[in-house]
């Protein structure tokens, strides 16, 4: 297995966990204050805004391990570059995600106009860019592993 | 995956160039060695610009080292 699928592996486990950890944190460790607010949209911006940054964050943390632990286990130097087959499996990728994420958003408008309540829109649209990133990932593992 | 019609002789002429390495010809032409055993695998056709340095670094013409199987990439546009 190569670097980059083993990268791809690790960004879709460490999406899950850290997006899985921070709605336990939300909904479990504060749930019963934050169940009260749910109804809220002031509580969903801060909840977006808040898990940005704290992804972006983890996923550094997350790559450095990645990156120390793979060059011992494996005595495999980490490629310095991005050559353009990297550059066109990215691409690929992205637009995986893209369109997903673009599904997903007109679900959440499609949501607004049903009976259901109005923050689901919300939670569809968290939910469908876990979905797309996760999609884009095995996106690119596929690539790397199938050929492009 | 698009089935790939690009073959190419990388290996045979790593081996008559003094047995380069993947990771020698990959720093030579400026990519991963990742991509070099894609290209040799027939899991990637390198862009003509990559094509042309990999070429030029066993000193070939392009179509020494590269191959296009046109019979069965005409069969596949016929299915």
């Amino acid at each position: 297995m190569s670097y980059q699928e083993r990268r791809s592996i690790i960004n879709i486990l460490s999406s899950l966990l850290i997006f899985g950890g921070y709605a336990y944190y939300v909904f479990q460790i504060n749930g019963e204050e934050n169940m009260l607010l749910i109804k809220d949209f002031t509580f969903w911006a801060k909840y977006i805004l808040i898990l940005i940054p704290v992804s972006i964050v983890s996923k550094i943390i997350v790559y450095i391990i990645f990156a120390i632990v793979n060059a011992i286990a494996t005595r495999e130097e980490m490629p310095s570059i991005t050559d353009e087959r990297d550059k066109l499996i990215e691409l690929k990728s992205e637009r995986v995600t893209h369109y997903l994420f673009l599904f997903g958003f007109l679900m959440a408008m499609v949501v607004l106009l049903t009976d259901w309540p109005q923050y689901y829109m919300f939670i569809v649209l968290i939910g469908m860019g876990l979905v797309s990133e996760v999609i884009g990932e095995i996106t690119k593992f596929y690539y790397y592993r199938k050929g492009v | 995956m698009s089935k790939n019609f690009i073959s190419n002789d990388i290996r045979k002429l790593r081996f008559f160039n003094d047995e380069m390495t993947q990771k020698e010809l990959a720093e030579k032409v400026g990519v991963t060695r990742q991509t070099i055993v894609a290209i040799e695998k027939g899991n990637y056709s390198p862009s003509l610009e990559l094509a042309f340095k990999i070429a030029e670094i066993f000193k070939q013409p392009i179509g020494e080292v590269f191959s296009y199987d046109s019979s069965a990439a005409t069969k596949k546009s016929n299915k």
